[in-house]
Parts: structure tokens; C-alpha cells; sequence
């Protein structure tokens, strides 16, 4: 597969994100923090972001097995994960987010719980896209070419 | 915890002499308690031009500027040094809780930043302090400008550039969940 070729399918992709509102504008955001001073920003901060998605859904889970259910502690991971999606771009997980602390609030484990399976799977779903994009991304930098800035 | 006092303060007093080099670039200290946050914030002033000092919490913060009460010289507070008091503190926040907003305006909070916080922010906010120009009436305008957007939740952060002696230092931005913002206030 020819560099161009590799180049056009990435931005395709990309772009199917963005249509598809996996990401929005924030996520555009890092990509203008990326240069040749900090080549990997994107990499770097998407990483932070899965380890620290991956613990506060882990907590989420463990914190709706207990008994009785700590809302309040659920609430406080998902305002967390809402503040890093956002920074992040990530929209479909942030949105859900905003649903999640609603149930939260009223104190709905049922909804709670709906809520977290949406957000692992949201999540999941996110974290393969971008494995898959950044994987073209170094695919493309070790053919000696250069990755399409977004617009 | 003295010793951890001295080490800080030593570090504040490298910081202000690097400052004193004479160049224009302005000296942020940076406080959140997310991981990713502080690293978009982090790259954000760096890339504008900044230099930039980031830790995990207020109580950080204060440890780093030497004012957390817990070293020998722990008689330096806000109301005695005039530096200190002159360091602008910047609010930043994913909720936009109008009544928190003001608060920490009039508690002396130079401007509001809603997050999450674009390059454009930054830059403006940036200008907005190197051009050093607070008055009564160009408060009262920024709080009006943060007014119009809608509520997100969160938790609140603040952003403190520190520029060198000669001229007031810049701002503070550091975390302020409603607990903390309690004991700020009675500490400024």
C-alpha cells in the first residue's frame, strides 16, 4: 500500500470520527498542540486517558456492587471522567457521562448501572478506533512520510 | 515536613532569580488534579511561550510558592508579602456555576477559563496578563464575557503565571472544589 493511499484512508477515518461524533472540536485542540518540540502529544495524552478511563471505570463497577450503593462516590468518578473526555474530545463518552450523574443523583442504581455498560462500551469502542488510527498514523511516519494535519 | 518546606522554598527562589534573566517569558504555575488535564494544560502554555510548573492540588501549590505554613520561615502569608498578593489567579472550570464564578472574582481571581480550555484561551488570557492592565472596569467586562455560556459540570482549577519581580507576577491557577475555596478565601 502506497504512502498516498495510506494517507488518504487515514483521513478518512479521521474524518469519520468526527462525522460520527466519537470526537469533536477538543480533540482538534491536541492535534494543534502537536509539532516537532512534542511529535507524540496526541499519543501521549490519549494514553493518560485510557489508564485513567480504564481505573475510573473499574471503580465505577466495583462501587455499584456494593451495599449499600455510594452514589455520591459514583458520582465523583464520573465528573472525573466527564473532565477528562471533554479535555480529550471524546464526546460520546462525556455525553453519556452527563446522563450517568443524572441517575446518580436520584440515586437510580438500575440507571446507574445502564449508564456504566453504555460508557464501557462507548469507551471500548473509542479506544480501538484510535489504536487503529494511530497505528496508520506510525505506519505512515515508518514509510518516511507525514501525517495529514487535520483541518 | 520542614524539610520538604526548605526544598520548596529553595525552588521558589531559583524560580524568581531564573525570572530575573530579563527575558518577557511569563512563569505559570499550574494546579489540577487530573493527570490529563494537567497535561493539556501543560503543552497548551508551553506552547505559548510560557514556562510552566504544574502539580496535583492547591496544597501543592502552596507548598511550591513556600506559603503552606509548615517550614522555619512560615511567617510569610498573603497579607505580608506584597508578591504574593500581586500574583494574578486564574479560575478554571469545566462548570460554569455562576455564583461560584463570582465569587472567586470577587475574592480577586483575575478571569475565568471554562474548560475544557482551547489555545485560544490561553493566548488571550496570556496577552490579557503580559499587557498587565487590571482595572475595575475590565474585570467587571470579563466576568460579563464568561457569563453567556452554558452550565457543564466539573471540578474547578485555577492557573497561576508568576512573572519576575520587576513587574507583578502573574496568575495562579489551581484546583477549587468548594471545600478548598473556603480555605483559600480565608487565607487571601
Amino acid at each position: 500500500m502506497d504512502q498516498l493511499q495510506l494517507q488518504r484512508e487515514l483521513r478518512d477515518y479521521e474524518a469519520a470520527m468526527f462525522q460520527q461524533g466519537f470526537l469533536d472540536d477538543q480533540f482538534s485542540q491536541l492535534q494543534k498542540l502537536q509539532d516537532d518540540s512534542s511529535p507524540d502529544f496526541v499519543i501521549e495524552v490519549m494514553t493518560m486517558f485510557f489508564d485513567d478511563s480504564e481505573k475510573l471505570l473499574n471503580n465505577m463497577s466495583r462501587a455499584l456492587e456494593q451495599i449499600p450503593v455510594n452514589f455520591k462516590q459514583i458520582d465523583a468518578y464520573v465528573h472525573q471522567q466527564k473532565g477528562s473526555s471533554a479535555s480529550v474530545g471524546a464526546a460520546r463518552v462525556k455525553n453519556i457521562c452527563a446522563t450517568f450523574r443524572s441517575f446518580c443523583e436520584a440515586q437510580n442504581r438500575d440507571g446507574c448501572v445502564s449508564c456504566l455498560q453504555q460508557l464501557q462500551k462507548e469507551y471500548s469502542q473509542l479506544k480501538k478506533n484510535l489504536k487503529y488510527l494511530f497505528r496508520k498514523q506510525q505506519e505512515i511516519k515508518g514509510g518516511g512520510g507525514a501525517i495529514p494535519t487535520g483541518e | 515536613m520542614a524539610a520538604a518546606g526548605e526544598i520548596f522554598r529553595s525552588n521558589l527562589t531559583e524560580l524568581l532569580e531564573e525570572s530575573h534573566s530579563g527575558d518577557d517569558e511569563l512563569h505559570v504555575l499550574a494546579v489540577d488534579d487530573s493527570l490529563v488535564d494537567r497535561k493539556v494544560i501543560e503543552r497548551l502554555l508551553k506552547i505559548s511561550s510560557c514556562k510552566v510548573t504544574v502539580v496535583e492540588s492547591a496544597r501543592r501549590a502552596l507548598q511550591y510558592l513556600g506559603l503552606d505554613g509548615d517550614g522555619e520561615n512560615s511567617d510569610i502569608g498573603f497579607d505580608e508579602s506584597s508578591v504574593f498578593r500581586e500574583i494574578p489567579v486564574v479560575i478554571m472550570s469545566s462548570e460554569n456555576v455562576l455564583t461560584r464564578i463570582d465569587r472567586c472574582l470577587e475574592e480577586g481571581a483575575e478571569d475565568f477559563l471554562l474548560k475544557p480550555v482551547k489555545l485560544s484561551d490561553v493566548r488571550r488570557l496570556k496577552d490579557f496578563i503580559m499587557r498587565g492592565e487590571v482595572k475595575d472596569g475590565e474585570k467587571s467586562s470579563l466576568k460579563r464575557r464568561r457569563s453567556s455560556d452554558d452550565c457543564t459540570p466539573s471540578l474547578s482549577t485555577t492557573f497561576s503565571p508568576m512573572r519576575h519581580l520587576c513587574d507583578p507576577p502573574s496568575s495562579v491557577f489551581s484546583p477549587l472544589s468548594p471545600s478548598t475555596l473556603s480555605s483559600k478565601k480565608s487565607r487571601l
